[in-house]
């Protein structure tokens, strides 16, 4: 049988074995011809001197190997061993250092996500005027535009909070996309048999679909009601003079199609914030046994307010409770 | 009383070498007892395999009594199997029935190749480790015991992730090949100890660092604490993430002074 490895010392020469034990040679077995076979020799001593607590004294200790048939494969080749002999790392500017780590990134993750939350939710409030009347709506959307008027120019504030949170986007965009390359590449190989998922929720394992989905959606949607790309009723003006808001929403969401997308759109970015209303939380570190219990309760419930919210709008215009 | 489980088929992932291709093979056990451990059936279906001539099953094992962190397996989908917060070789076959279908797999991640069969190479872990997973201790003869005061709660929270014996079930589990579970144990075990506390900062920047060479992120599954054979808890992994962003602010403020 063959020896474990576990029990193989590492500083020792190492020599394989050439017969296996039902007598077939397996080093040259056909089978492995064309396998590289390691030259074999004493290997660096590779156990760092002093004060590093290896968590595990098996043979862990080959770097690199290539087609080697047998676990006891030592390489002379080592990197470095203690945290002294860590290459150090080019300075960089704070925030480029610490984006460029993962946790950095999933930092950037997170604090971009509450930005484009805070966004989500005063969209959902500021919508639900659409049931005080075409009046309320189309001044609400006037004020939004003359916000901190007269201190700032006209639109000024509007546009520096849109340039804000177009950045937040990128980032976010950006820092899922590198995120899910270093994945990708964390396990080039799949596993070959039914992975049977324990924690790992639905919301969880969807959020670049959601995600995906829920951008394409806001793509539409400005195309829809900002730029008017897709809606004939923009331009409008209402009778007091004022961009005719209203009008617009009622326009768009009678067409049951963009309707069905806005409903679709909208339970997607209620499953993508499930998920990552709580993932906030553990990427910011903000772990605490006060409010740990909270945190699943908050995000259930944010996501459940603003898919409410949303879901309301067209549903209500095709109801005709808006619209009349 | 001890019965016998009957009649499994067993999927076994063979492969010669980290780069020969594998394949799953199936293998039937007709009765084994339900008091056997999951490695020990293997033991069984290995000495079977010598008898009849065939290459034995690698599969890594050590203490067979869930400290050591050898053994590994993917087991149905699940690091260690189906039962929590148990290593394989504590899992019992008394948790499978009569004619069940057992599918056995290598864990998988880039960081972790495959060395023969069942056994994978997880000295990246070891690397972690060397960049940051000691503490600097003043040698000379033995301080005495309790020299240093610890709370009771610190302390027991401290040997909650001391708990994690760096089986690599949450790299294995983890969609995306993270071990951010294992990394923040780590540094829960030794950032919240007073002896701990010199290279706190440096100690969690390095080991993230190294961490980002050879292993995915963290998007929060669940998946590592589910399979975790020590059941630790994601809490560990905020605590990394916290420590991360101190260190990052205080190195910045050390470098400026």
């Amino acid at each position: 049988m063959l020896r474990p490895p576990s029990l193989v010392n590492v500083t020792t020469i190492v020599k394989p074995t050439p017969k296996t034990r039902n007598g077939q040679d397996f080093f040259h077995s056909p089978k492995l011809s064309g396998v590289e076979v390691p030259r074999w020799g004493r290997s660096r001593s590779t156990v760092s001197g002093q004060s590093v607590c290896s968590i595990r004294g098996q043979g862990g200790r080959q770097e690199r190997f290539k087609g080697i048939p047998m676990a006891q494969a030592v390489s002379s080749q080592r990197g470095p061993v203690t945290g002294t002999a860590m290459r150090s790392r080019k300075r960089r500017p704070f925030l480029l250092d610490l984006y460029s780590t993962a946790v950095g990134k999933k930092y950037v993750m997170a604090v971009t996500g509450i930005a484009m939350m805070g966004f989500v939710l005063f969209h959902m409030i500021g919508n639900l005027k659409m049931y005080l009347g075409a009046t309320d709506l189309n001044h609400y959307a006037k004020f939004l535009e003359e916000l901190l008027y007269p201190l700032a120019p006209h639109g000024v504030t509007l546009w520096i909070l849109r340039a804000g949170l177009i950045t937040m986007l990128l980032l976010h965009l950006h820092a899922a996309y590198s995120l899910t390359v270093l994945n990708r590449r964390a396990r080039p190989v799949k596993y070959q048999s039914a992975r049977d998922y324990q924690v790992a929720t639905f919301a969880s394992r969807t959020m670049r679909w959601s995600g995906i989905i829920a951008l394409a959606f806001i793509a539409w949607h400005l195309l829809d009601l900002t730029f008017g790309v897709v809606n004939d009723h923009v331009g409008t003006k209402d009778a007091d003079g004022l961009k005719d808001v209203y009008g617009n929403v009622v326009f768009s969401l009678q067409r049951v199609p963009v309707a069905i997308f806005y409903v679709i759109a909208n339970v997607l970015l209620g499953i993508h914030l499930f998920h990552g209303a709580w993932s906030i939380f553990q990427s910011l570190g903000w772990n605490n046994p006060r409010f740990n219990k909270w945190r699943r309760t908050f995000a259930t419930g944010f996501a459940a307010v603003i898919v409410i919210g949303n879901v309301s709008f067209p549903i209500a215009v095709l109801a005709g409770v808006v619209g009349n | 009383m001890s019965n016998s489980i009957k009649n499994l088929t067993l999927k076994i992932w063979r492969q010669l070498g980290p780069t020969v291709k594998g394949a799953f093979e199936t293998y039937n056990v007709d009765e084994i007892s339900d008091e056997a451990s999951f490695l020990e059936m293997l033991d069984y279906l290995n000495e079977r395999l010598i008898s009849d001539g065939k290459e034995a099953i690698v599969f890594d094992h050590d203490c067979r009594e869930g400290i050591c962190g050898t053994c590994s397996l993917m087991i149905d989908g699940q690091a260690h199997g189906p039962q929590r917060g148990t290593a394989t070789c504590q899992l019992h076959m008394r948790k499978f029935s009569d004619g069940d279908s057992i599918v056995i797999e290598p864990f998988r991640a880039a960081a972790f190749p495959i060395i023969r069969d069942l056994m994978v190479d997880r000295s990246k872990f070891d690397r972690i480790i060397e960049s940051g997973g000691f503490i600097t201790a003043p040698t000379g003869g033995a301080p005495d015991a309790n020299l240093i005061a610890i709370p009771k709660p610190v302390s027991d929270a401290a040997m909650d992730s001391a708990q994690c014996i760096g089986c690599g079930a949450c790299v294995a589990a983890c969609p995306n090949g993270a071990a951010n579970l294992f990394t923040g144990a780590k540094v829960a075990h030794l950032n919240r100890l007073p002896q701990g506390q010199p290279e706190r900062f440096k100690r969690v920047e390095s080991m993230v660092e190294t961490m980002d060479e050879y292993f995915g992120s963290c998007t929060n599954h669940g998946e590592c604490e589910g399979a975790c054979p020590k059941e630790i808890s994601v809490d560990v992994i905020a605590l990394l993430n916290k420590d991360y962003r101190k260190a990052k602010f205080a190195s910045r403020k050390d470098l400026a002074r």
